[in-house]
C-alpha cells in the first residue's frame, strides 16, 4: 500500500489522464449543441440539433454522408478480413513451418515502419502502375498492413493458451479437422475472435495516416474531417465529432453485450 | 486367448532419441494392464501411439488382430481419457459426454438420453446440466471416463487418470475404475508412475524403462520375482544388495534386526528409524556403504527397539533373496 502523499500523487496523475482523455471529446460534445446562431467557442448561444440537421445536408467543401458510408463499408471489409485472416495465420503458426519465423517478423515489422510510409509506398506504387487508387483498393490494403499484424499477435496469445489435448480429444471420439474447428476449437476462442473484430473495426474506423495518401478522390471520414477543419468555421464540425464518436461507442457497446449474453448463455 | 492390444517390435523415435525402442508387448482381452515407470520412460508415448495420437517410427500396434498402425484414433476401437481430462470448456457436462455421438450425427434427443445413461454409469446424472469449471477434479474425471466411454471402446486407454486427485479422492477412483473395468469386461490400459496404483490396478502390470520394458507380468510376480535391480527398486519394498554370492532383491519385510544362526548377514548401524503405525522402518547403512532397510511389524520392533547410530546386524532367509541378473545396470 502506498503512503499518503503518493497516493495522492497517483490519484491527481490519473485525475489529469481522464482530464485529457475525456475532456476535449465532452467539450466537443457541448459544442455541438449550439443554438443555430452560436459560433465555435463558447459561450453556448442557446442549444439546438441545428447542426446535427446541418451535417447531413450537401456541405459546400464535401459529402459528409458519403464519407461517412464509404468509412463505415471499409472498416467493416477490414474488420471482415482481419479476423479470417489472423484466425487462419493463428492455426497456421501453431506448427513451425519452414520459414515461419521469416514470416512472422515480416508480418510484424509493418508495425513499426512508420504508417505515412506505408501510405506513401503505396500510393506511388498505384501511380507507377497507372491505377487509380481507391478507398476499397489501396487504402483497404494500406489499413490491413496495419489491422493485420495486430490481429495475428492477438491469435499468438490466444493459442499459446490453448490446450492442444481439447482437439485430440475431438479426434478421439471421431471430430473431423472441420468439426473439431467448427465444435471445439471456435466456441472457445470466440471471445479473442470478437476482440480481434473490435480491434480491427476501431482502428480502421478512425485510421488517417495510412489512408491519407491511398484514399484516391473519395475521402473516408477521418479525412474529411481533416479537410473541414481548415475550411469549416461552424459547429458543424462539433457535431459530426459527436455522431462519430457515438458510433464508435455503439459499436463496441454492442460487441460487449454480444459477448455478455454469449457469456451468460454459456455460463448459467 | 487371443490378445487383444498387440504391440510388434514399436519404436518411437523424436529426432534421433527413441523414446520407445523396440517394444514389443501382448495385453489379453478384458484385462487391466498398466504401464509404469518414471516420467521419461516411453510409458506416455506408448499410451499415444496405442491410441493414435502419436505416429509410429517402426512395428505395428494390432487391435483385435487388426493392425492399426496407420488408422486415426475413432477408427481404432479405443477411447482415451487425457491427463487433463480435455473438457470442452464451452458445454455442459451432458454435451460433453454426448459430442462423439453428435460427430457421428445422432439426433439432439437421442444422443442427449445416450449421455444421460452414461453420466447414470459414472453416478453424475444430477450434474448433467453443469460446466466443466462448475465441477470439482473428482467429478470432471468422471465426465471425462462417461465421455470415453459412450464411443463404446474395446480398449480405454487411460493417461495417468488419477495424478490430479487428492488421496483419498484417489483411492475411490481407483476402486471405481477397477469395477467399471470388470462390470464393462473391455481392456484397460493405465499409464501411472505409482506402483501402489499399478499394483493394486493391473492384471498386467508392465514396467518401462528408458522406452524398453523392464518387465511385464502379474504385478505379485514382479513383486516376488523383479527381473532386475531397476525393476527391485521402482517397485520399492525391496533391499538390492551386492552380496559375495552376486546381487540380490530382499523384501524389507523379509528383512531383520535378529538374525537366525547360520544365515546370510548385514552389519551395520541405523540411519533412520521411522514408525508408519502398524509396521515401523528401520534404515541401516551396512559396513561396506550400502543401504539397507528393515519393515518391521509394530509388535516386533517394540519388543527389541532401536536407537539411531546403534550397531545391528540385518539378517534374512536365504530362501528370501531373490537373485538378480549381476548386469542389469543399477
Amino acid at each position: 500500500m502506498p503512503g499518503r502523499a503518493a497516493r495522492i500523487l497517483l490519484g491527481g496523475l490519473f485525475g489529469l489522464f481522464l482530464l485529457f482523455l475525456y475532456g476535449p471529446t465532452i467539450t466537443i460534445g457541448i459544442l455541438s449543441f449550439q443554438g443555430p446562431d452560436g459560433g465555435l467557442t463558447f459561450p453556448m448561444n442557446g442549444a439546438s440539433l441545428h447542426w446535427f440537421a446541418q451535417l447531413f445536408q450537401p456541405q459546400a467543401v464535401g459529402d459528409l454522408g458519403a464519407a461517412m458510408r464509404r468509412t463505415l463499408t471499409l472498416a467493416a471489409m477490414v474488420t471482415v478480413s482481419t479476423v479470417v485472416i489472423s484466425l487462419m495465420a493463428g492455426m497456421a503458426f501453431r506448427r513451425r513451418f519452414r520459414g515461419s519465423g521469416a514470416v512472422f517478423y515480416l508480418t510484424i515489422a509493418s508495425l513499426i515502419v512508420p504508417s505515412i510510409l506505408v501510405s506513401l509506398g503505396i500510393g506511388l506504387l498505384f501511380n507507377q502502375m497507372e491505377w487509380e487508387p481507391a478507398w476499397y483498393s489501396s487504402a483497404f490494403g494500406a489499413q490491413l498492413t496495419w489491422t493485420l499484424p495486430f490481429g495475428l499477435l492477438i491469435m499468438f496469445a490466444v493459442f499459446n493458451r490453448f490446450d492442444r489435448s481439447w482437439e485430440e480429444a475431438a479426434r478421439d471420439m471421431g471430430a473431423t479437422p472441420w468439426q473439431s474447428f467448427r465444435h471445439v476449437v471456435l466456441p472457445i476462442i470466440a471471445p479473442s475472435v470478437v476482440g480481434i473484430a473490435l480491434f480491427g473495426f476501431t482502428l480502421s474506423f478512425d485510421e488517417f495516416a495510412r489512408t491519407l495518401l491511398t484514399a484516391g478522390s473519395g475521402n473516408t471520414l477521418p479525412l474529411e474531417i481533416l479537410g473541414m477543419t481548415t475550411t469549416v468555421t461552424t459547429p458543424v464540425l462539433y457535431a459530426l465529432g459527436t455522431v462519430s464518436t457515438a458510433v464508435s461507442f455503439l459499436v463496441i457497446g454492442g460487441a460487449i453485450l454480444g459477448a455478455r449474453l454469449l457469456g451468460r448463455r454459456r455460463g448459467a | 486367448m487371443q490378445p487383444d492390444v498387440e504391440l510388434i517390435r514399436v519404436t518411437k523415435r523424436y529426432g534421433g532419441a527413441a523414446a520407445v525402442d523396440d517394444v514389443s508387448l501382448a495385453i489379453p482381452a478384458g484385462s487391466y494392464c498398466c504401464l509404469l515407470g518414471p516420467s521419461g520412460c516411453g510409458k506416455t508415448s506408448t499410451l499415444r501411439m496405442i491410441a493414435g495420437h502419436e505416429s509410429i517410427t517402426e512395428g505395428d500396434i494390432l487391435l483385435g488382430g487388426r493392425n492399426v498402425t496407420d488408422l486415426p484414433p475413432a477408427a481404432r476401437g479405443t477411447a482415451m481419457m487425457f491427463q487433463s481430462y480435455a473438457l470442452f470448456p464451452h458445454l455442459t457436462a451432458l454435451e460433453n459426454v454426448a459430442f462423439g455421438p453428435r460427430m457421428r450425427g445422432v439426433g439432439k434427443a437421442e444422443r442427449l438420453a445416450e449421455a444421460a445413461e452414461f453420466l447414470r454409469l459414472v453416478q453424475l446424472e444430477r450434474m448433467a446440466d453443469r460446466l466443466p469449471a462448475q465441477l470439482s477434479g473428482g467429478q470432471q474425471q468422471r465426465v471425462a471416463l462417461a465421455r470415453a466411454l459412450i464411443t463404446r471402446p474395446r480398449v480405454l486407454l487411460l493417461d495417468e487418470p488419477l495424478s490430479a486427485l487428492d488421496p483419498f479422492l484417489r483411492g475411490q477412483m481407483r476402486e471405481e475404475l477397477k469395477r467399471l473395468q470388470r462390470e464393462l469386461g473391455i481392456t484397460f490400459i493405465h499409464v501411472t508412475h505409482g506402483q501402489e496404483e499399478a499394483m493394486a490396478l493391473s492384471d498386467l502390470a508392465v514396467v518401462m524403462d528408458h522406452g524398453r520394458i523392464a518387465q511385464a507380468a502379474p504385478p505379485r510376480e514382479i513383486f516376488e520375482r523383479p527381473a532386475s535391480a531397476f525393476v527391485a527398486r521402482f517397485i520399492g519394498g525391496h533391499n538390492v544388495l551386492d552380496l559375495p554370492e552376486g546381487r540380490f532383491a530382499i523384501r524389507t519385510d523379509r528383512t531383520r534386526l535378529a538374525p537366525a544362526p547360520g544365515g546370510p548377514v548385514l552389519p551395520g548401524h541405523v540411519t533412520a528409524v521411522e514408525y508408519q503405525g502398524a509396521a515401523v522402518r528401520v534404515v541401516v547403512r551396512g559396513a561396506g556403504g550400502q543401504a539397507a532397510e528393515a519393515l518391521l511389524p509394530d509388535a516386533v520392533f517394540h519388543a527389541a527397539p532401536v536407537e539411531p547410530g546403534a550397531a545391528v546386524t540385518l539378517g534374512w532367509d536365504a530362501a528370501a533373496a531373490h537373485p538378480l541378473p549381476a548386469t542389469a545396470a543399477a
